[in-house]
Parts: structure tokens; sequence; C-alpha cells
């Protein structure tokens, strides 16, 4: 008999598989639950973008593009990078069309790592860089990023982890699950740490566009940073286009190049019609960002000055569609916490810890919900805490 | 401030000064007065809700007129669409540029007694000089609500 124990990789079963499963097996039993928990929009795409999708099927477009993406939805990509966030690509060179902003991590950590070499991942973050470092054969260092600090990374704290065997260091801002952004005076202060290193860093930008206090500030705009960057960025958060899978990484010709690489040989190119559709959204639709984005910002207080008034602590969210509040004072752990509130008042929030060391006492909520549905969560959970 | 807080009532005039407070970051006191301010001065003429009437088993119909009209000396349209505008019946009216003046909608219990209303209110009114009768077989869209919500997208990831 096969023993499947042996014959599967040793690095992909070490990979632990997300916790959180059991917990939505039992939301989905739930009637009245209210789920804060989902990390995507709640709009659908705007229809003249799904239009343009529809369209090209219709042309009957359904063909593999070039490997990187169309020419003409990376001259988009460029201008809408130099646009919106004063960032120089060539489209011909500079671009690579991904199947998600995923995708583009996966590949950037595989393009970068030797076995043994060091990641630095500010934590609590997205729940992927972990795992992807690990499977690509690098090591992950992890560095707490503090509630106090509004979880940016700070100078010291990234000096400290710096090891001959570093490579690169992964940049999640805006920030999932911890709404915080790094400010151009943050990311100088990175640069003066990593300037005379060969340290690589690996921008995740995918909440860019969701920032509500100030514009966006990329490590590529900063002096001294921008050849060793690589941007990631995508269409699923900024136009509500998860399902479409369309991302991009944009960086350093010879960095690019590996990439493609890979990415040709794994995925030959990303959907056609999604690129078709990216294009439109990309030259057309810039009101529909800012639209959605005033629509999240509204939401966004309000449930930051719900959870004050209920007595919750919580750092002002700057970007993305998370409130990352700390719940410690409840003397609730954040696992006991988030499985009380769903079975006791039906509500949905992740656990802090789901998100990686430092995580813990702190639960995330997704505020890309209804007003309603925020009104009647918060209600729920100062019932909750009435109760403790 | 205030073309914000029309903006949020237009979609939900249910919100309450506090949630529009602290959506806004204004103080609840600043809104609340806002909003009276609002109504005072007829920027918000009424609040109600979209109701699906032929979901709620309602057989009523609604028809779209055009009207044409001779303008009146020194009045112009406005007499006119006063005079329509007041019948119970009449759900909005609307001066047009193109084809045709002005554009009733109007409601009624049966087809019948839509056709009544023409022809025996709107089309003899001195100076409605031909009407066009438009019923409206189904609504799909109302003020960005729509009627019937497509179904929603089955088996979703939940958590990343």
């Amino acid at each position: 008999m096969i023993s499947y124990e042996k014959v599967l990789s040793e690095k992909v079963q070490n990979v632990a598989p997300s916790g959180i499963r059991k917990f939505f097996d039992i939301l989905e039993e739930m009637k009245d639950a209210i789920s804060l928990g989902v990390g995507e929009p709640d709009f659908i795409t705007p229809w003249h973008i799904r239009d343009a999708g529809v369209w090209s099927l219709e042309k009957g477009y359904t063909k593999y593009t070039s490997n990187a993406g169309m020419l003409t939805l990376r001259t988009e990509i460029s201008a809408y990078m130099n646009r919106r966030f004063s960032l120089q690509y060539d489209p011909s060179s500079q671009i690579l069309v991904t199947v998600g902003g995923s995708e583009a991590i996966d590949l950037s950590l595989r393009a970068l790592i030797n076995p043994g070499d060091e990641i630095i991942i500010p934590v609590p973050s997205f729940v992927c860089y972990i795992p992807l470092t690990q499977m690509s054969g690098g090591v992950p260092v992890t560095l707490e990023t503090k509630h106090e600090e509004g979880f940016r990374v700070t100078p010291e704290a990234l000096k400290a982890l710096i090891t001959p065997k570093t490579k690169a260091i992964i940049l999640p801002y805006p920030c999932n699950p911890t709404g915080g952004i790094m400010r151009r005076s943050d990311l100088e202060a990175l640069a003066e740490v990593v300037k005379d290193t060969q340290i690589v860093l690996i921008s995740d930008e995918i909440y860019a566009e969701l920032t509500y206090s100030g514009k966006h500030v990329s490590p590529a705009n900063i002096p001294g940073l921008e050849d060793r960057t690589i941007v990631i960025n995508g269409m699923s958060k900024s136009y509500a286009m998860t399902g479409w899978r369309l991302g991009y990484v944009c960086g350093p010709r010879e960095i690019i190049r590996q990439l493609i690489k890979l990415h040709q040989f794994a995925i030959m190119s990303a959907p056609t019609t999604a690129q078709y559709a990216a294009i439109e959204a990309l030259s057309k639709g810039d009101a529909d960002i800012e639209r959605m984005r005033s629509e999240y910002d509204k939401r966004r207080r309000l449930l930051v000055a719900g959870l004050r008034k209920i007595g919750i602590p919580c750092n002002e969210p700057l970007g993305a569609f998370y409130v990352f509040p700390c719940i410690a004072g409840t003397g609730l752990g954040s696992d006991e916490f988030c499985e009380r509130l769903l079975v006791e008042e039906k509500v949905a929030v992740i656990s802090g810890s789901a998100f990686g060391p430092g995580g813990e006492g702190f639960v995330r909520m997704c505020y890309a919900a209804s007003n309603e549905q925020i009104t009647e969560a918060l209600t729920r959970i100062e019932r909750f805490l009435g109760r403790l | 401030m205030k073309t914000e807080i029309l903006k949020l009532l237009e979609k939900d005039c249910r919100l309450t000064a506090g949630q529009i407070a602290s959506m806004l970051g204004a103080s609840e006191n600043e809104v609340v007065n806002a909003i009276a301010e609002c109504e005072a001065d007829g920027l918000i003429i009424g609040y109600m809700a979209q109701v699906d009437w032929d979901k709620a088993g309602s057989e009523a119909v609604t028809a779209l007129i055009e009207v044409k009209v001779t303008p009146q000396r020194g009045d112009g349209y406005e007499r006119i669409a006063e005079r329509i505008y007041q019948y119970e019946e009449v759900e909005s009216t609307y001066l047009m540029s193109g084809a045709y003046d002005l554009c009733v909608i109007i409601s009624g219990r049966t087809l019948k007694e839509v056709a009544a209303f023409v022809s025996s209110r709107l089309s003899t009114i001195d100076g409605v000089s031909g009407t066009a009768t438009h019923f409206i077989l189904k609504k799909y869209k109302e003020k960005h609500l729509v009627f019937e919500k497509m179904p929603e997208q089955q088996e979703r990831m939940v958590f990343f």
C-alpha cells in the first residue's frame, strides 16, 4: 500500500493548515450570523468593468496572451502607477501581470531565495508570507510590530533582525489585519538601515488605494530603495475584483526577467478575460476607486467610534479595510473571544493569533460590510461584553 | 458637511445622527443641527421607504404620460404643471426638453382608472394639446435600488 506521508514533500506536509476552517463551518450553519470575518470587498465589480470582460468574450478573445500579460494592459499599469503613485516602470521590461497579488508574492520569494536565506516578515500580517517562504526553502524571521507604534516597522526592530543571511524584507502596507501604514518618514528610516546591504524589499501594496490619511507612499518612491524594491499590486481590493484573479508585479528589469521565467512555466499567462476587464478598470476606473474608498472610510469611522464607545480600545486603522482592536482587557484570549462571540452572539470576527506572533490579544474585524451589519454587530458585541 | 450628510441620508434615511457623526468625524449636535437646517430650507423634502408593490401583491398600474402643452403667456409651463401635479394620482412631473413638454408619472388601481384620468382630467386641461400614455410593465430599478436582486455567488472563500 502506498504511504502518502512518505511520498508527499516534507516541506509541504509541514505547512500548518489554517485553523480557521472549523470556525467557518460553524458560521455556515448559523442563521442571522453577522460576519465581519471575510477579507474582501462587499461591492461587486463595477458594471463597466464586468462589461469589458463580457465584450472580450463576445469578440472571441479567448486565447493565451503574451507571458508577461498584454502589452496594452502593461502600458495601462505603467500609466496607473505613474498617475496614482508617481512610480515609473517600463511596460515592456518592468511589469509582469500575474494571477492575483498572491502569485506575485510567491514568484518574488521563489526568485530570490537560496536554501537557508532569511526573509524578514512583519507580523501580524497576511497569512501567506510564512508558508510561501518555507516552501521556497527560506527561513521566515518574524518581526513583531507593536500596537503602540501603529504596527509599523521601525528601523531599530529591523536592524536587530538583519544577519548575513537576510535576503529580503516583506513590507505588507497598508496592512491586513492591522490597518497600519508606513509614512514616507518611516520608509526613509528603513532606507538608512538597508542602503549599504544587498537586501531586497518586497512591498505588497494590494491595499494601496485604501489609504485614509494622506497618500500612499511606496518604498519605491524613496531614493535609494527604487532599485531594490519589488512592488506588488493588483485589481482585487481597489476595484472589487477579487474573483478575477488579476495582479501585477513591478520592479527592476533584472528581477522581473526572472519572475517571468517562473510565471511562464507555471502559469503561461494570466486569464485573458480578466486582462481585458483590467484594461477598462485601470483606464476608466479612478472614480470607482474614490467612490468605494469614501464608502469604506465612513464605515471605518462608524466601527472605530462604535468600538471605542463600548470600551474596546483600538488604533485608528489608516489603511486597508480592517480594524484590529485589542481585546486583552476582556480577560479572554483571542481564540476564546472569537469562539464565544460567534456562539453566543452570532458575530464572526477573526482571532489575531491567526496572523502570526504578536496577534494574540487582538481580533480582526472587516468593515467591508453594510452600515446595518456594523451597527448590529456593535450592539451584539456590547451585549456580549456586558455578560463577561 | 451638509452635502455629505445629504448623500448619506439619500441612500439610507434611517441613519441616526450619531451614526452620521461617527462616519463624518463630526459631533452629534452638529449633525442634528445641519439636518434641521436642511429640512427647514427645503433641501430635504421628505423621507420614505422604497416599496416593491408587485411583491406586496398590489395590482396597481403605473403609467408614464408624455404631455404636449401650449405654454401660456406670463406663466410659461408653471401653471399647467401645477394644475397637473396637484392630482393625488400623480407621482412625478418633469419639464422635458425634446419631443414633448411634461412627463407625468401616475399610478392607479387599474388600467381603466389610469385611462379615465388621462381622458377626463389631463387632456381636458386648457393648454394641453396632446398626450401619449405608456404603461410600465416591469420595474427593474428605481432610485439606485434594484427590485429583484440577482442571486449571490455561491461557494465563496471565507477566510484569508
